[in-house]
């Protein structure tokens, strides 16, 4: 099943063009500055808001020039910025509210799933204004979820939460994905949002798409913003290689060799994530043996990028199959004489892992 | 009946209520379309709707009971329609008062419901919209819980704004007993006749009933606050 979405906005002093493909696994995020129209991409999808489109998910056409499918009859779960959940309604009200309206043979996702998913079984009873920001906000994710959607729209879910709360709504999304596997747009203009949950990559700037693909191959692009940002890095994904009972530490195999982290309560052979900043990593000519540093991975120099700090420069490079970053100084770059196609050894001084 | 009323007095008391029950309903099953429609509606001729729903609550009675009397009556439009459909007149009767008082209470009506239908809306129906619930099941499962407590303010606010109607009854209904005479034209009555113990017996009746209603919408919308029932 495929999304294709054709898409043209024009308000007096804006306009808006997409002609995408929205891939059918895992989280796209739709990334751009506030007022890039990010959000009214979303409400168009979902059939609230009416502009020139063409919208497909699978064989069905939601809209073209001639059909108009209304919100109620698209196959699509919408987490809106703010919670919104139905304030007359109790949680187990809210959750049932979009369930009982699916018909049976096309609920994918039963109601105890859902609920178990989110942790909301202790709230079912409970009103709505009981609730904290971050439950209402996993309410509202369950009660997307249980009407087993196509395609799943999420505008900025973190946006109005206190930063405990995005921590544990991340996961929750994460886990989510991995369960359930729906095909999701993410609005967000936050990079550390993309970088922890994006597979996939549309950037938006003033009305136009300006670049798409997939999320490592943008992060470490060097004519674009996000590779020159504070906290420019990479996800590399791996799986679990062994767990080390002495040293409390896991072992994960990852492009470029392994990464031991402290110990994860993850099985061996379950794929991770790992988050690898480009100011945590430096650079070796020959492998360091006698180094506290004991993260370190084989790469090939792909790219030599200028940084906005002249003081500093970006080191794209290669590791098996894919990308990272890594910011040094122009003094280091001179005095081991980098240069494209060298062989080097990355020495990683933090990882951030996620299951 | 009631002990300590005559029985013209409690028939008038009876009219009144019934008057009043029967408005009620009849104005909010049929302004909630125009309530919403004043609600949603982008068109430039609404503050021009609103302001002659507005008008009831600004012009005297006796404004309105004349020129009800000129259309219901027997030369007016409405009485002419009447007519042709066979009826009579509709002045100095009880369908006459309901007429009336549908006029008369309009604002107290369309007001709070609007209000309501406007804060029901916008974000909750566009979630239930995602949340596959077409336009009608909209209005039901969302509009109308969310409205609850416009829809009971507006209620008992034209139930007791009918019971003390005076001047319009006065001018198109006359005062013809268990027709068109309802308790405040009775105790008018009694006043005039100066039979003071009679008057006070029905207006304290009145008070006592006016009382209990208020009384029960806040304790309602206490209990409604408590539950969260509305945003």
């Amino acid at each position: 099943m495929s999304i294709e979405l054709k898409l043209q906005i024009e308000r007096p002093e804006f306009k808006l063009s997409i002609d995408t493909v929205i891939p059918k696994r895992g989280i796209t995020a739709l990334f751009g500055p506030s007022g890039a129209g990010k959000t009214s991409v979303l409400r168009c999808i979902a059939g609230l808001e009416r502009h020139p489109a063409r919208i497909q998910v699978g064989a069905n056409v939601w809209q073209d020039d001639k059909h108009f499918l209304p919100p109620h009859l698209r196959s699509v779960a919408y987490v809106f910025q703010e919670p919104s959940l139905l304030p007359h309604l109790s949680v187990q009200g809210n959750l049932e509210y979009g369930f009982k309206r699916v018909p049976k043979q096309q609920r994918h996702i039963q109601f105890d799933n859902a609920v178990e998913l989110l942790g909301l079984s202790a709230l079912l009873h409970r009103n709505t204004e009981q609730l904290s920001g971050g439950q209402r906000q996993r309410v509202a994710i369950a009660r997307a979820l249980l009407t087993s959607p196509q395609l799943l729209l999420m505008d900025e879910p973190l946006a109005s939460l206190d930063d405990d709360s995005k921590a544990s709504i991340l996961n929750y999304i994460d886990e989510v994905q991995q369960q359930l596997n729906i095909p999701t747009l993410y609005v967000t203009h936050s990079t550390s949002e993309i970088v922890r949950l994006a597979d996939h990559l549309i950037m938006l700037d003033a009305g136009q798409v300006i670049a798409e693909g997939e999320i490592n191959e943008l992060l470490t692009r060097g004519d674009l913003p996000l590779a020159h940002h504070a906290d420019a890095g990479v996800m590399l994904k791996g799986t679990v290689a062994a767990h080390d009972d002495e040293f409390h530490l896991t072992v994960l195999n990852v492009p470029g060799g392994q990464l031991a982290v402290s110990k994860k309560n993850i099985a061996i052979g379950a794929p991770v994530r790992a988050r690898l900043l480009a100011r945590d990593i430096s650079l070796t000519l020959i492998k360091p043996e006698q180094s506290s540093i004991q993260n370190i991975l084989n790469a090939r120099i792909d790219a030599l990028i200028d940084d906005a700090d002249p003081a500093q420069v970006l080191i794209k490079l290669e590791l098996d199959d894919c990308h990272c970053l890594a910011r040094i100084t122009r003094r280091a770059l001179s005095k081991l004489k980098l240069n494209v196609g060298m062989e080097v050894f990355a020495q990683v001084k933090s990882v951030a892992v996620v299951s | 009946m009631i002990s300590w009323l005559s029985s013209s007095d409690a028939g008038a008391l009876l009219l009144s209520l019934k008057l009043a029950s029967i408005n009620t309903l009849l104005l909010l099953l049929l302004t909630a379309p125009l309530a919403w429609w004043l609600a949603r509606t982008r068109c430039r001729l609404r503050p021009v709707i609103e302001a002659v729903v507005a008008l009831p609550l600004i012009l005297p009675p006796t404004v309105l009971g004349f020129y009800l009397l000129l259309f219901l009556g027997p030369n007016g439009w409405g009485g002419q329609l009447m007519q042709l459909l066979g009826g009579h007149p509709l002045t100095f009767s009880f369908a006459g008062l309901v007429i009336a008082s549908m006029i008369y209470s309009l604002p107290f009506a369309v007001q709070p419901l609007q209000n309501a239908f406007q804060s029901a809306g916008g974000r909750h129906l566009e979630v239930a919209a995602t949340l596959r619930a077409g336009p009608v099941d909209r209005f039901f499962s969302v509009t109308l819980p969310l409205a609850r407590r416009g829809i009971i303010t507006g209620a008992v606010l034209v139930f007791a704004h009918t019971l003390g109607e005076f001047g319009v009854i006065l001018m198109i209904g006359g005062n013809i007993p268990d027709v068109t005479q309802v308790a405040s034209i009775a105790i008018y009555d009694h006043v005039e006749a100066l039979d003071y113990s009679a008057a006070h017996s029905l207006s304290i009746t009145l008070v006592a009933i006016a009382f209990t209603l208020l009384l029960g919408v806040y304790t309602l919308n206490r209990r409604f606050r408590l539950l969260g029932s509305n945003p």
